[in-house]
């Protein structure tokens, strides 16, 4: 299914905040159809990544390429790039004073000049896909916070883009949110959508990915599929970084003795 | 009773001039709060934005206007600048400078308000969906601005109608002046005249500001989010 064509080119990329770099050159390459899923420790520099892909961080060096065109180039007409490159954050972001169907409508009525019935057709149908259709005249002040992934999903998606950017987009749910907005990725990516995924959550990661890109320090020290990264990661630091999710060997009470101290009851 | 009330406002032109002191109210008020709207947006624009020394100083501007009464700014425009500079500014013009300087100041500070207490990623989600600039500002800025900016429009407007009544010093016959005057004239004849003059009174401002009033807690809880 993975298409050999590229889609995205990244080579040498630096982005610094005040002099402090945050990514150091680096370098990554998306075919179509692919399914990115970045993972790495805090303040890593995925958000920065993410951001630098549509233009929203300035870039301090290397070159960014989407489909032949170079992005880095003073040129770049921004906002005509962001109609084809979706983007879901952390945070809802939903425009609070319009509804559902009226925030999923702006982009592609506004933006993209559509006919409008053309939009409604393709909203309805993203909104019966993510089960919110009913919900179309509902204000996001109404909604879960799992509810409002979906519409911004839907909302970036309505858009049609060519690779979707997901920066942790269920950080901030409760836990029963969760599954129905990573189902809601899951299935794009079963459609051969091409996406880079930020996220913690490790199963889903494994389920969805093509290609586990772990970062550290601004450069990817690890670039393999889910299964070798997941069962037996290069790198020290990918095994640390995984091990924060493992609870195996900690025992309660233990207190590194080991199982055998604790008393066991016939 | 009621006839002596009635006695006092047939009397000469008392109700006209009572009107017209009405109409000096409300022309100072609306002057004024057009004017305040027209500086202080784009002052508050201003203040909101990321330029250094701009903000600092529209700051220092706010913190003078607000510890400085009123009636100061008044006297010191009427009777301090004409003699200084022999600028002879009319009673009136003087109060819709002073009321305007106030009014921009309070105004820019709502603005500035309300654009920083917008979230950042209000802005960027926009732009991430390719809207550019004047989009994000006119559609996902600009309607969230208002909504936040509204009441507290509407409560700095029933203020500077509450505050006109300060003109009376500089000799400028708004409605209460005018129902000073008249009270002061027929209080002789008839005792009860400050009751029904200055009652009158109330009940024009009431009729005005309490309805603005309502229409501000009303959008208050139509915008709620
Ligand atoms: N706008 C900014 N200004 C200054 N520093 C920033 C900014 N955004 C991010 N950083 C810094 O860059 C580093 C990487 O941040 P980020 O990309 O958000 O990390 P991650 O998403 O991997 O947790 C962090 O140290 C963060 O503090
Ligand atoms: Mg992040």
């Amino acid at each position: 299914m993975v298409n050999s064509q590229e889609i995205l080119k990244i080579k040498d990329l630096e982005k610094s905040f005040d002099g402090v770099p945050v990514l150091n050159r680096l370098t990554l390459t998306v075919k179509r159809g692919e399914v990115l899923v970045v993972i790495g420790p805090s303040g890593c520099g995925k958000s920065t990544l993410l951001r630098c892909l549509n233009g929203l961080e300035p870039v301090n060096g290397g070159q960014i390429v989407f489909e032949g065109q170079i992005l880095t180039s003073f040129q770049t007409s921004w906002s005509r790039v962001r109609q084809r490159i979706g983007m879901v954050f952390q945070n809802y972001e939903l425009f609070p004073h319009f509804n559902v169907l009226e925030n999923i409508l702006l982009g592609p009525v506004r933006v993209q000049g559509r006919k409008k019935s053309e939009a409604l057709e393709k909203a309805e149908f993203w909104l019966n896909r993510v089960g919110l259709w009913d919900r179309r005249e509902s204000f996001p002040r109404q909604l879960s916070g799992g509810q409002k992934q979906r519409v911004a999903i839907v909302r970036a998606l309505a858009m049609d883009p060519e690779i979707m950017l997901f920066d942790e987009v269920t950080a901030s749910l409760d836990p029963e949110m969760v599954r129905e907005v990573l189902d809601v990725i899951l299935n794009l990516a079963k459609e051969g959508l091409t996406m880079i995924i930020v996220t913690h959550e490790m199963a889903f990661a494994r389920a969805v990915a093509d290609r586990i890109i772990f970062i550290d320090q601004g450069v990817i020290v690890e670039d393999s599929p889910p299964e070798t990264f997941f069962e037996n990661p290069a790198t020290d630091r990918a095994r640390r970084f995984l091990n924060i999710f493992q609870f195996d060997g900690v025992q309660r009470g233990s207190r590194g003795t080991g199982p055998k101290t604790v008393p066991v009851r016939l | 009773m009621l006839d002596s009330a009635l006695s006092i406002f047939r009397t000469g032109r008392n109700l006209a001039r009572l009107m017209e002191g009405l109409g000096i109210t409300l022309q100072i008020s609306a002057a004024a709060v057009g004017l305040s709207l027209l500086l202080g947006i784009p002052a508050g624009l201003l203040m909101a934005g990321r330029r250094p020394l701009i903000p600092k100083l529209l700051r220092l501007y706010l913190e003078i206007i607000r510890v400085m009464p009123i009636l100061v700014l008044l006297f010191l425009f009427y009777y301090s600048l004409s003699r200084f500079l022999n600028i002879n500014l009319s009673a009136m013009t003087v109060s819709v400078l002073v009321f305007t300087l106030w009014g921009t100041a309070e105004m820019s500070d709502l603005v500035r308000g309300a654009v920083s207490s917008l979230p950042r990623h209000q802005w960027e989600s926009g732009r991430a969906l390719g809207l550019n600039e004047m989009q994000v500002s006119l559609y996902v800025v600009f309607p969230q601005i208002v909504r936040r900016l509204l009441p507290g429009i509407i409560n700095l407007t029933t203020r500077m109608i509450k505050t006109t009544p300060f003109v009376f010093f500089i000799n400028l016959p708004d409605l209460l002046k005018v129902g000073q005057q008249i009270v002061e004239v027929s209080g002789i004849r008839n005792p009860l005249s400050s009751v029904w003059v200055y009652g009158f009174i109330f009940a024009v401002y009431f009729a005005i500001c309490y309805p603005i009033s309502l229409l501000s807690r009303y959008l208050e809880l139509r915008w709620q989010s």
